[in-house]
This record gives C-alpha cells, structure tokens and sequence, in this order.
C-alpha cells in the first residue's frame, strides 16, 4: 500500500536500505554524521550503522571523491556526498580523470561502483556558488552515468539503480524537491529496483506538444500541463531521469505524436542537455514530424543572483514553460 | 616467514635482477621509439631503479601499490610481467590495458597495482580509498602510493595526506624527490625544502633517505609497512633519487648541467652502487652479478620478441568499453 514521503525521506530510504543489505556500502561526506548532512538527508543514520559506515570526512572535496575512487577499485561500495553540487569543482580530477576513466583505460580490468549525491539547483537564495545545476558538464564524459530525481518515489529508486550499477554514477538532488512530498512504496530490498538507469518516464500523455525536462523542471512541466490543458492544450511530459545516458527512443516516440517539442531545464541553454535532446529528434526520423521550430525554455546565461527576484528571472518557472507551450502551438 | 618479499641483503639475485630488468626495459622502450614504433611520449626511470625495487621488495604479496606517470619500475618491481607491459605500449590486445592505456595507464589490479596515473597526485587520494578498504575489510594488507616531489605540491598531496592520518589508513606515502618536476628544481618548488619535513604537520612520521641505496629505501619502506600494517598509521618516506633522461621524449634539459647529470650517474649510480657493495661485502660474486644481469637483459629481450608477435589493439568492441 503507498504511503507518502517527502523526498528527502526517501534517499534517506534508499540509503539505509543499502547500509543494512550490503555491508560493502558506506557513506562519506561533510557533516554526514551526527549533524545529518546540511538538507538532513543522512539524519538517524550515523546511529544506527556507526562511524564507521557513515563517515564524517574533513572539507577535502578531491579526497572525498579520490577516496571513494580508491575504496570502489578495491571491492568497496561507496556513496558520497558533496555538500552542495558547486563544491564538485573542487573534486573533478577524481571524478573525471579518474572514476571516469580507470574501467577504459585499464583495458576493461577493474569497475569503479561509486555513487556521488549532490544537492543542486537554485531557488534557495544561496546565490552563484551554491545553486547551480552541473549536469551537463557531467553528461559530457563518456565513462560516468547521471541520474537527476524529480519525484519522491525516483528519489530512492534512482539512487538504488546509482548503487546497483557497475560505473560511477553522479546523482544530482534538487534543493528545492527536498521537502515536497508524494507518493511513496519502500522497497523491500534494493533488488526489487530493477530497472536500470537511463530510462525516461512520460509522466503525462498528451496529443499536441511535448514536454521535456528533468529535475525540478520536469515537475514545473507537470504543472504547466495541467494549466494549459484548461486552455484546452493536452501536453505530454516526459521526465528523462537520466541525462547519461539519454532515453532518445521515449523522447522521439512522443515527438512522432505530438509533432511540437519543448524542453526544458533549469541549467543556462548554452550547451546543455536540452540541445542534445533536440539533436536526438532532429537527427531521427522524427524530424519528418516536427510541425514546428522547437523551444528551450532554460536558465539565463548569468551567474545565480542573490536577490528573490532576480533568482526567479534566471530560473525557468511554470508560466515560462506555459508561454513557450502557447508560443509553439500558435507556430 | 620474512615480513616481506625481497631483502636486498638476504635474497640479492632478485633484487638485483629486478632492477636491471626496470633498466633494460626501459632501455628497449628507448630503442623501440628510435625506430618509430611506439607511439606518443614515455617516461623512462632509468637511474631511480632502487627506489621501486627497494620500496617494492619491502611489501608482502596481496599489498597494493599506485603508481606515476613514470611508473614501468614499479609495476615490474611489484610483480608486473614485462611482456605484457611491451604488449600494452606496442598497442596490442593483449597487453596490461588492452591498448587503451599506454605508458601513462599501466595497471594489475589482480596482482595489487591499482595503476600508473597520468595526473600527477592523481593517484595519492585513491591510495587513501584503497587503505580504507583493508581497514573495513581488515585485510591486514597496506598499501604503498608512489609519488613525485612535484605532487607535494599539488591540494591532493595535502587531503590524501590528511585522511590518512586522521584515519590512521595503512599506506605507505612514497615519495620519489628525483629533483625536478618536469623543469622546477625542488628547492624552487618546494617551499621547506623537504617533503618528509611536511609529515610532522600531519602528526605523522617522515623519513627522507638516499633513494639510490636500495638497502635505504627498503629498511625505511619496510619498517613504514610494518607500522602500517599494525595499525600505526601512515608514514611519509622520501627517497632521493634521479632521472638520467629527461622529463619526457620532448625535454632538452635546459634546466639542468650535463655536469650534474653525470655526477648522479657516475657516483650514485643506484645499480652500480649495490652491485659494488654486494661484491666488497660478499654477498654475491662478479660473475653471479654478470650472469644476474644477463638474465635480466634476456627476460626484456624475449618480453619484447614475445610482444610484437601479440595481435593488435582492435576497434571492434571499443565503442562499448567506456562502461562495465
């Protein structure tokens, strides 16, 4: 029977899921442990795995990440946090010279299984070192996976694929999605999750446009579905969950339908997972569908603003994709 | 049961032939690009062979290593097979990486070497990930991260460090100060001059030694694993020690004498000097050293006839092969 959880409850699920089935698992990351992690998503587990599975490491983002690298190559599974996504920057080499790389470059050899959480987005009033969304950057290196949960339920049954899955895995949280709550069913066990990343969710059928996004967007698209379907516009929305790998096959099915594609994502458009969305219809036969120009709907080009309504103009919200979705059908 | 593999006193045959075999393989690596049939650059050891071997030697089997850019002499003092390394940087199937690695990548997972590294430090947190392991799994096996005087410098040097000390992780930080990193000397680079000096900060132990006295490099070596292994902790050793060649195929040694670099190789000649001490001390006789180091010169000669007739790298499954 389905309870409700909020978001945060349910990665918390997820993890204490994995810590009492497989004692290769711990966690590492800043304030993890007894403060609970700075949205309180590890709350209670320190307690109930001990130090020694759930661990409180120093502000030392690389050797958070290299750590992690080092204990997956030698038969450990480790799931990291980094405190907000932005703080990645100062771990890339581990993550995209090395997790990344070690299963290709060592001819196959070894398998690094390490999942890194991470807070993203904005919409906090933490300004531009603590809100953004690094997606992309991510999706760009062959050798990595990333899952981004939009709802309470993927909250957990992502995480679980990240952990499951035989190559790093970067799972970006939404700040803002931390609190909400939905629906909820617990696994038993984490095997019960089996389908692995990579797979969109049309979350919402519809006949006259498309809507893609992921993330917090993919639920703002959830919302602006059902104001324009008052104006008598029946959108689809697809979640696409994972933006490495990228489910094309459940994007382009859609589009043959519909023939109007919108996407949307709160990262700047410039380079983002939403051209490579694009690239993926325009590149297939369902280009022969398209009845019109397709429309981004995406962060301003511009470092995240303190100030509540400048953050507001640099984030796509539900009346932004409302008024792409009007713009598209009157095209 | 000794406490580790090789002692450069009670078992010289192969401690010596090990570290003719790093020499004359890099040697071979030196002939094979002369005539154009590696690709891309390398970084050859040749002159810090006491430092791999004696740090080596100093391990027990199932104890891991991470290793450098300059690598080959770690992985062949800790086990590797020469034919496989020739293979890997003769691009072929069956070498240690299939081809997709090279010089810079060469790793034995299976038998403890968690890898070359091409980013420099790259490899000093991984080491700290691995030390983890042994303790979660209480393995009782160390682990031992090569690393250069260059990355001291690097933030990694300072969080792995960090974390291995707070943890109190079995890992060896072995430092090879060969005096240059790519063209800075270390008194320029390195401010206190010394990196074991740094290991105090850490509230851990530092040991800085002549890295071409492979008797040096092994006792510090093997009294850091045996503190590591009995959970001591970490220790910084720092070995003293010199690359003949230059940084890469590409360097013209602007940043150093001809005078300086045949100082180290005539006086401090890590394989001369042990060879020397070996005869004056009786340990070994002339013509046990000739015939060490003729086996050795034949084992990289056969590795490289073995490794050109290996099948080439292929193209066939490489689309597939970022993940697992």
């Amino acid at each position: 029977m389905p309870e409700t959880s909020t978001y945060a409850a349910a990665v918390r699920a997820a993890l204490d899921l994995l810590l009492r089935h497989d004692d290769r698992v711990f966690l590492a990351g800043e304030d993890i442990g007894v403060y609970g992690g700075a949205f309180g998503v590890t709350d209670g587990l320190l307690a109930s795995y001990g130090a020694d599975r759930v661990r409180d490491t120093p502000i030392s983002e690389d050797a958070i990440a290299g750590m992690a690298v080092g204990a997956a190559i030698t038969g450990l599974r480790p799931i990291i946090e980094m405190q907000f996504s932005d703080f990645v920057v100062n771990a890339m080499d581990p993550i995209v010279n090395q997790a990344a790389k070690l299963h290709f470059m060592y001819g196959g050899k070894v398998e690094v299984p390490l999942v890194l959480r991470a807070p993203g987005g904005g919409g906090t009033g933490a300004a531009a070192q603590h809100s953004q969304s690094l997606e992309a950057w991510f999706a760009h290196v062959p050798g990595l996976k990333v899952a981004l949960p939009s709802t309470v339920q993927d909250a957990c049954d992502l995480l679980l694929a990240a952990a499951a899955d035989p190559n790093p895995v970067i799972v970006l949280e939404h700040k803002l999605l931390y609190k909400t709550e939905g629906p909820f069913t617990l696994p038993a066990s984490p095997n019960e999750v089996t389908e692995p990343l990579g797979r969109a969710r049309v979350t919402r059928p519809g006949t006259d446009l498309t809507i893609v996004g992921y993330s917090i967007m993919a639920a703002r698209a959830l919302e602006a579905a059902e104001l324009l379907a008052q104006q008598g516009i029946d959108a689809a929305v697809i979640d696409l969950r994972s933006v490495r790998p990228i489910d094309h096959d459940t994007v382009r099915a859609s589009v043959t339908k519909t023939g109007r594609l919108l996407v949307t994502h709160e990262a700047p458009q410039s380079a983002g997972v939403g051209a490579e969305v694009i690239t993926g219809v325009v590149e297939s036969d369902a280009l022969d569908y398209l009845l019109a120009p397709v429309e981004r709907v995406c962060g301003l080009e511009v470092p995240m603003p303190y100030a509540r309504e400048l953050e507001r103009s640099v984030i796509p919200q539900v009346d932004d994709v409302v008024a792409a979705a009007e713009r598209l059908m009157k095209a | 049961m000794s406490d580790f593999q090789r002692d450069p006193r009670s078992t010289p045959e192969p401690v010596l032939t090990n570290m003719w075999r790093i020499r004359k393989f890099e040697e071979a690596l030196e002939e094979l690009f002369a005539r154009g049939m590696l690709h891309g650059t390398m970084h050859l050891s040749i002159g810090q062979e006491a430092t791999a071997e004696g740090a080596c030697g100093a391990l027990q089997p199932g104890d891991y290593i991470t290793s450098t850019h300059r690598g080959h002499g770690h992985t062949i003092a800790h086990g590797g097979q020469p034919m496989l390394m020739m293979a890997e940087l003769l691009m072929k199937d069956t070498g240690y990486c299939r081809g997709r690695g090279g010089s810079m990548h060469i790793a034995d997972v299976a038998s403890g070497n968690l890898g070359a590294n091409g980013i420099v430090a790259g490899s000093m947190t991984i080491a700290a990930g691995a030390g983890l392991t042994q303790v979660m799994k209480q393995t009782g096996r160390i682990v031992t991260c090569f690393f250069g005087d260059g990355a001291a410098n690097e933030g990694s040097f300072h969080e792995a460090v960090n974390l291995s000390a707070i943890w109190q992780l079995p890992v060896v930080w072995l430092c090879e100060n060969n005096q240059y990193g790519m063209s800075m000397a270390q008194e320029l680079s390195t401010a206190g001059g010394s990196v074991a000096a740094r290991a105090s900060a850490y509230g851990i132990e530092g040991v800085a030694v002549d890295g071409n006295d492979v008797f040096a490099v092994h006792d510090a070596v093997a009294a850091a694993a045996h503190q590591a292994r009995s959970g001591g902790g970490p220790t910084i050793v720092e070995c003293s020690t010199y690359r003949y060649r230059g940084h890469s195929k590409s360097d013209r040694n602007l940043y150093r004498t001809q005078h300086e670099i045949d100082e180290w190789r005539d006086e401090r000649d890590p394989i001369a000097r042990y060879e020397h001490r070996l005869e004056t001390e009786g340990l070994l006789t002339v013509s046990d050293i000739d015939r060490y180091r003729r086996v050795a010169a034949d084992d990289i000669r056969q590795a490289v006839q073995e490794a050109l007739q290996q099948p080439d790298a292929t193209t066939t499954d490489l689309a597939e092969s970022a993940y697992a």
